[in-house]
């Protein structure tokens, strides 16, 4: 019994870095805030880049607190679909060419969400990371971090519960 | 009296992701306000529906309830949120301006307490609700 070669790395690289891209870039939101992801294997972190768009008070000036907010939102359920589709792309069974051409999978739905704020936003790049607590077939609980300057201090984090997209077949 | 409810409409006015949102205060006094958020493409979370993303009620809540502490008897100088939580009842119908209400129903000489609610067009089942305590600081 010998094992299957393992795959080339670019072309590893290749299929996970295209199918986190299509799905961050499928939602315009997370544009308009200016929010980008990292990988490193199936880690993801997210930047939220500082623009001025993003003051909510203008005398500190400090980050918005529905900016942070919709920042920890997009970062869990990213992360949150990214954990979903992970097996889906890794074994075939989803095509990140698809994706890739507008074919995406649907995202889930939030069902409530709950920040905690800190300490103030300061004017400058914000850091995010997200667990997923437990993933079923219908619910999810996402806890989602972020930081500024120290990964060991938090500015706010926030946990949130989501409905997982049901098979179209399964919902009849 | 006026003159400070002037001031919180040119306060919030002046948040720059506020405006960045398109958001607009229509009512404001007596721990209450009321601000709308037309529809924008730039908004939308779900691609498939076009439904605007979480995120950006969250922020028009936040917004919202920071304006009723302002806007509170008690005269606040200033206010950020400890803790907001939202409830999603049902997608935002894409095309539509949501409007959010949100009463401070409580205040300590440290914390408000504050209530959102939030609708589209089809007032009677609304898309979101929040529930949050803000800090209050006071002028001395």
């Amino acid at each position: 019994m010998s094992r299957p070669r393992p795959e080339p790395v670019q072309v590893i690289k290749q299929r996970r870095d295209a199918a986190l891209s299509a799905l961050v870039e499928s939602v315009p939101y997370i544009g308009f805030l200016g929010i980008t992801f990292e990988r490193r294997g199936d880690e993801v972190t997210s930047t939220m880049h500082f623009h001025d768009n993003l003051i909510g008070n203008p005398l500190l000036p400090a980050v918005h607190g529905g900016a942070t907010a919709a920042f920890l939102e997009v970062t869990a359920v990213i992360t949150l679909q990214w954990f979903h589709l992970w097996p889906q792309f890794e074994s075939g069974a989803l095509d990140v060419e698809a994706m890739t051409s507008g074919q995406m999978p649907r995202l889930p739905k939030t069902i409530d969400f709950t920040v905690d704020y800190l300490r103030s936003g300061l004017p400058r790049d914000s850091y995010a990371r997200a667990t997923v607590n437990r993933s079923g077939r219908r619910y999810a609980s996402v806890q989602v971090e972020a930081w500024q300057d120290h990964k060991d201090k938090l500015f706010a984090q926030a946990t949130g519960h989501f409905l997982m997209p049901q098979d179209r077949a399964s919902e009849s | 009296m006026a003159d400070k409810t002037q001031l919180a409409r040119q306060f919030i006015e002046a948040i720059p992701h506020s405006r960045a949102l398109g958001m607009e205060l229509t009512e404001i006094g007596d721990g209450r306000a009321v601000i709308v958020m037309p529809y924008d493409k730039k908004l939308i979370g779900d691609p498939d529906t076009g439904v605007i993303h979480g995120g950006a009620v969250s922020a028009l809540m936040d917004t919202c309830c920071g304006a009723a502490v302002m806007s509170h008897p008690s005269a606040p100088s200033s206010t950020a949120t400890i803790d907001l939580r939202i409830d999603y009842m049902r997608g935002a119908t894409p095309g539509q301006t949501i409007r959010t209400t949100a009463t401070c129903h409580h205040v300590t000489r440290n914390v408000a307490f504050v209530r959102a609610i939030a609708t589209d067009d089809e007032t009677e089942t609304p898309v979101a609700t929040a529930s949050g305590a803000f800090t209050v600081e006071i002028k001395r």
